[in-house]
């Protein structure tokens, strides 16, 4: 659905890829991150991310949510009814997700049950809410389908990072969607088999992810000091 | 007993916050004083204890499968739970704002308190968290699911009002400038997490 509607969208405005439109795509990366700048959709990216093919497919699945949404509530932008447009936008994402979810379902059933839950919670994502209110009710659906690249590519990359760091310190492999979990290891550095490596444990329960995420804002505002907050 | 039991795992061992980080979002926005923790705290207490045995009703009579039998025997195969999404959201959407209507007409002095919290927490996710978690969990009775729902509240409330205790402290120290306000807060949540992990395999 997305391709098509770029397809559709580029050729009558010419200025799809100008330097501000570049910049919705690019921003969200690191000036305008959502998820350390913004604050926005920190449930989802801290519960899913113990492997990183979890990670991967979530990210995939708020790329295509994001995408839909932006899209089709940029089109009806003008008709929508400005009292009941929570539940509207509600509606839209609530029926894209159940497309993800039953996708999901039907290709890859383990993953999709160790998402559990939180497949359903990307509908009150505050990520793809935040970007509908903020951008595709006011923007015409070029501009919000590359902001909502944009931005799923922001929350995919501390996704993407934070994963990583967890699944290779808590249980020394690294795992990607197709290819299972792979551990780059040898098994005789282990404690169990007389070696001297003892995988993390801590970092795969919950409380790290946060820990993770708190060093990954501390590092990011390190660099770009016009990021620090007043208290 | 067993519904204390269910009760306190709720609010200490799966606490939404820090075993499930639902509704972080607003837990991080809302929580730089007590006073709107509080506030917000109890609307999501007010509202999961409400939601929670609607959408169980609604699962076990209307999306399970099989569930429509209670209207013609005919329906014992029909499994309409691929629509559980959009009917859960919608309860929890129109509940919040049928909730703020009553609210502001019979009780204006707590509407007053609520009041500006009410609508944010139809995107909380820990509403449609604790709808999903009761579907998937398959309580036996609606009294079961309306205790984990008030439960998780209660935990939900704990966490705010504790990480906004900590944040009017924190004001006043010395922390590194990259880490003031949003990364600050993250650690300590982490932090926090760890010491409810002690609560890990209570049983009452």
């Amino acid at each position: 659905m997305s391709t098509d509607t770029a397809t559709a969208v580029a050729p009558k405005k010419e200025s799809l890829f100008s330097k501000k439109n570049r910049r919705l795509l690019t921003d969200p990366l690191d000036d305008s991150n959502p998820i350390t700048v913004q604050v926005l959709g920190i449930c989802s990216a801290l519960a899913i991310t113990v492997q990183v093919q979890q990670a991967v497919i979530m990210s995939l699945a708020v790329l295509f949510v994001m995408i839909g949404g932006n899209v089709i509530i940029s089109l009806m932008r003008n008709i929508i009814p400005d009292r009941i447009r929570i539940i509207v936008q509600l509606v839209v994402i609530a029926s894209l997700v159940i497309i993800v979810d039953e996708v999901l379902k039907a290709y890859s059933p383990d993953i999709s049950e160790k998402l559990s839950v939180f497949v359903g919670l990307i509908i009150t994502n505050c990520i793809i809410m935040g970007r509908l209110e903020a951008f595709a009710l006011g923007n015409k659906p070029g501009p919000s389908m590359l902001d909502a690249i944009g931005n799923a590519m922001g929350y995919a990359w501390i996704l993407l990072a934070v994963a990583l760091v967890r699944e290779v310190f808590g249980s020394g492999a690294i795992s990607f969607p197709g290819m299972g979990q792979v551990k780059f290891l040898p098994e005789s550095w282990f404690m169990a088999n007389g070696g001297f490596y003892e995988n993390n444990n801590l970092m795969i329960l919950p409380p790290m992810a946060l820990v993770t995420v708190g060093v990954i804002i501390w590092i990011q505002r390190a660099r770009n000091r016009s990021l620090i907050e007043e208290n | 007993m067993e519904y204390l039991s269910l009760f306190v795992k709720g609010i200490f061992v799966e606490n939404m916050i820090f075993a499930y980080f639902l509704g972080m979002c607003s837990y991080l926005a809302v929580s730089k004083t007590v006073k709107t923790a509080v506030g917000l705290g109890f609307a999501v207490i007010f509202v999961l204890g409400i939601t929670v045995p609607i959408n169980y009703l609604l699962e076990n009579f209307v999306l399970k499968e099989g569930a429509l039998t209670w209207l013609s025997p005919e329906y014992a195969t029909v499994d309409l739970s691929f629509l559980s999404f959009i009917m859960f959201i919608a309860v929890i959407a129109s509940m919040v704002q049928l909730v703020e209507m009553i609210v502001e007409k019979f009780a204006p002095a707590l509407y007053g308190a609520l009041g500006i919290f009410l609508p944010l927490i139809a995107v909380n996710c820990s509403i449609l968290g604790g709808a999903l978690f009761m579907q998937e969990r398959q309580y036996p009775s609606i009294g079961e699911a309306t205790v984990f729902g008030l439960g998780s509240g209660v935990g939900w409330l704990l966490a705010i009002v504790a990480i906004a205790a900590i944040r009017e402290k924190i004001r006043y120290s010395n922390i590194p400038d990259p880490l003031k306000g949003l990364g600050i807060t993250f650690i300590l949540t982490g932090l926090m997490g760890m010491a409810f992990m002690a609560f890990m395999g209570i049983e009452i």
